[in-house]
């Protein structure tokens, strides 16, 4: 026993100098005490300084008037409203660049992907241009020539380009249709609420049916009758409740209908056409990382080219293309923050004007960073459940 | 019997035949390439389509109508807007970019001194370019001038107050050369930077881990003009009172950092494809830590992730084009500062700036990444299992 127990201890290393052991809390002491000391040398510099310069702390002045306006508000604002608001404004105006943006972004990136991979030349070569050119190039480049390259030298609302659909374009945007839903829409709602679920039920019966007898059922167009016909027979019965507010010419201006603004436009342009250019090399790197002999193996089967694409080659390139692809979608949302650039008042412009007017800069950045962290955070973990769900499912 | 008769065994090979005129020549490669089947030639249609709808358009524009040489706006603007084109008239406008050529190189450099940014520029060439060659001797020399001697140098040429110049302030300093020092610092302070911040999250030390984390984890989850605000904010706040320090300097902490975070995850990636063998390998030669990682597992894990290595310096050097939002003017400010001149405004001055400013984005980051490839060909000995 004695002996078992003196062989399992630690050789002794001569001197306690070179036990890794005590190395170890040796330096992670000192790193703790070296952190603590400069934080704490931080802390009473920045007390000093808010206290020389007469700045208050504390989150209180989002309380405070705000006393600013926003061009673009998604949510009721004035310049009455607090700071806590217009910082909502901001982080709301973020999320909806972000968010059009990434769907765009997507869309193009896929085209472009599989386009550089095609078996046509000339396809294959406008592809790679248009890829080299933007992955080359910084973002801001990018938006100020939407900016002030593109949407700022159209024509003034007089001499506006009129687009189908009553659209027009000119240089304070783009005006389109509103929509104005009378009464009796709820019913629209409900019944899109209801094909979605009938659409889900159908597909889960079909799959255990194919699963027990092998007969399988026209899923996908069965969802499509569903969740096209229920709203537009809902939409009939409730006596047809829509109309539009066009745009209509008067002779400086374009009233009524919706605008879009030059600023969000070009962000949201910008940002799709640069975030596509590296979905696209992305969607390359996936589908290419799907082994030939998949595509063979599945056609010896007997599978049929759809469903091979379907089946067998999207949900395993799908594996490789979802992490990369979601720290583009990080990136994409970061870099909707160069909107200050331009005066679209995304959280970057809102939280920066409430820094300014207020002082409180340790508070507005901590807000700024937060809001950030949070946005990256629900994006990844929305994200995990896609991919986890993608996974492969080993042993 | 009869079967020997009828038998016959070939005795010379045959000869080979060349491949029928359908399978070679320009007609075979258009057919596999652009009309291999119906969709194909719809979509080569539409390729060519878009190409002769773009390509004359582009052409015109940038070469045939532009502008090279002028005073003035009078010579991009039409009639109608006060100049000496007719009207309809659309052409790039590059008399703008050649008469701000000066600008959008040095920023407001005090033109008598600009021989200083220019003699750094060919210190910068002159070290560079061996240092790219890989047939060329005497690396370590060069790394240690390039990255160690040339930043002290250019810092004494560039802001003077030393050996009888006179100081030029930052705030003077702009366009191409902002860029490029900001990137160049930012890539000559990340890559140790982030190395270290590799090596500290792969730490047994679980504090030393843990601020690691927290750090890389913070600066990538927030956006770089965040951090610059940070950087120009909140660091003054941070000093006693009356230390300060220059805006210029606050940008450049501001972007190595942030640079560094994406660094470390790049090279934590290299570290963790190195086998557990090479690790075991070195403890059992009784290599200490730093011995370890300094001659074992380091130059094998850099060495892997060149590309992204490569990849991060190219998005830094996009990415120095924000520090606009603090007011320092790099390429892309100075640029942007000077299509609100008077003097140049017409329709074409702002596309013609901001293409002049991404052509030599362009430029840079297209060379970046296609030496990055090239090193990446020449570096594949066999790593791939």
């Amino acid at each position: 026993m004695a002996s078992q127990e003196i062989l399992r201890e630690e050789p002794s290393r001569g001197s306690f100098v070179n036990d890794p052991k005590i190395r170890s809390i040796f330096f992670q002491t000192l790193v703790i005490v070296l952190l603590f000391g400069s934080v704490w040398w931080i802390v009473q510099n920045v007390i000093d300084n808010l206290a020389r310069l007469h700045i208050a702390s504390g989150f209180g002045f989002l309380r405070g008037r705000a006393g600013f306006d926003i061009s673009d508000t998604p949510i009721a604002y004035t310049s009455d409203s607090t700071y806590g608001r217009a910082i909502l404004v901001g982080l709301i105006n973020t999320i909806i660049v972000a968010v059009a943006g990434v769907i765009t972004a997507t869309i193009i990136g896929f085209v472009i992907g599989i386009g550089r991979l095609s078996n046509n030349w000339l396809i294959r070569k406008i592809c790679t241009v248009y890829v080299e050119i933007f992955r080359n190039i910084p973002p801001l480049l990018v938006i100020f020539f939407w900016y002030s390259g593109v949407l700022a030298v159209l024509p003034p609302p007089r001499e506006s380009f009129h687009l189908p659909f009553g659209s027009f374009l000119n240089q304070r945007g783009f005006y389109f249709p509103r929509a104005i839903w009378g009464d009796g829409s709820w019913l629209i709602g409900v019944a899109f609420l209801v094909a979605l679920a009938m659409a889900w039920f159908v597909a889960y019966r079909a799959r255990q049916r194919q699963m027990a007898t092998g007969q399988q059922f026209p899923v996908f167009w069965t969802s499509v009758a569903l969740i096209v016909g229920l709203p537009v027979l809902a939409f009939l019965l409730a006596g047809m409740p829509l109309t539009f507010d066009l745009p209509k010419q008067s002779t400086f201006n374009l009233t009524g209908g919706f605008q879009v603004k030059p600023e969000f436009l070009s962000l949201y342009l910008a940002l799709s056409c640069y975030t596509a250019a590296f979905i696209a090399e992305i969607v390359r790197a996936g589908i290419r990382g799907v082994s030939k002999g998949q595509t063979e193996a599945a056609g010896a089967l007997g599978l049929r080219s759809g469903p091979i694409l379907r089946l067998v080659v999207v949900p395993q390139a799908m594996r490789i293309v979802i992490p990369p692809m979601t720290s583009q979608y990080l990136n994409l949302t970061k870099n909707s923050s160069l909107a200050i650039a331009i005066g679209y008042p995304d959280l970057t412009a809102t939280a920066g004007t409430v820094l300014n007017q207020t002082g409180q800069a340790v508070e507005g950045v901590f807000i700024m960073m937060i809001a950030y962290l949070v946005l990256s955070l629900v994006t990844s973990a929305v994200m995990n459940v896609v991919n986890a769900r993608m996974a492969l499912v080993e042993r | 019997m009869q079967e020997h008769d009828m038998s016959w065994v070939r005795t010379e090979m045959a000869l080979a035949q060349p491949a029928p005129p359908t399978e070679r020549g320009a007609y075979a490669w258009v057919r596999k390439n652009l009309i291999g089947s119906v969709g194909d030639t719809i979509l080569t249609v539409l390729g060519i389509a878009i190409v002769l709808w773009v390509l004359p358009q582009v052409i015109n524009w940038a070469f045939i109508n532009a502008q090279w040489i002028g005073p003035n706006r009078t010579v991009c603007a039409t009639v109608a807007q006060g100049g000496i084109q007719p009207d309809g008239w659309s052409g790039a406008c590059w008399a703008f970019v050649n008469a701000k050529f000066g600008q959008f190189m040095f920023g407001t450099y005090p033109v008598e001194e600009r021989w200083r940014p220019i003699l750094v520029a060919v210190l910068l060439v002159a070290l560079l370019v061996p240092m790219l060659i890989p047939r060329v001797p005497r690396k370590g020399l060069n790394a240690i001038l390039l990255f160690l001697v040339l930043p002290v140098v250019s810092f004494f040429l560039l802001s003077g107050g030393a050996f009888g110049l006179p100081v030029v302030e930052t705030s003077r300093w702009g366009g191409l050369l902002v860029t490029l020092s900001l990137s160049f610092v930012g890539i000559a302070v990340s890559l140790p930077l982030g190395t270290v911040l590799a090596l500290g999250r792969r730490s047994k030390m679980p504090i030393v881990k843990l601020l690691c984390v927290i750090f890389i984890e913070t600066v990538r989850g927030i956006p770089l003009i965040t951090v610059l605000f940070f950087a120009s904010v909140m660091l003054p706040l941070f000093l006693p009172a009356g230390v300060t320090f220059d805006k210029f300097l606050r940008a450049l902490i501001g972007v190595s950092l942030f640079a560094a975070a994406y660094m470390a995850e790049v090279v934590r990636g290299g570290l963790q494809a190195i086998p557990k063998g090479q690790y075991e390998g070195a403890d059992s030669l009784g290599l200490g830590y730093w011995q370890k990682m300094g001659l074992i597992v380091l130059p094998q894990a850099l060495k892997l992730v060149i590309p992204a290595i490569v990849n991060t310096f190219i998005g830094m050097f996009k990415d120095t084009s924000l520090v606009l939002i603090i007011s320092i003017f790099d390429l892309l400010g100075v640029v942007k500062q000077n299509l609100s001149d008077a003097n140049w405004a017409t329709p074409q001055t702002a596309k013609s700036g901001l293409i002049f400013a991404a052509f030599v984005f362009w430029l840079f980051c297209f060379g970046m990444s296609r030496y990055s490839m090239y090193t990446e060909r020449r570096l594949d000995t066999g790593y791939k299992r």
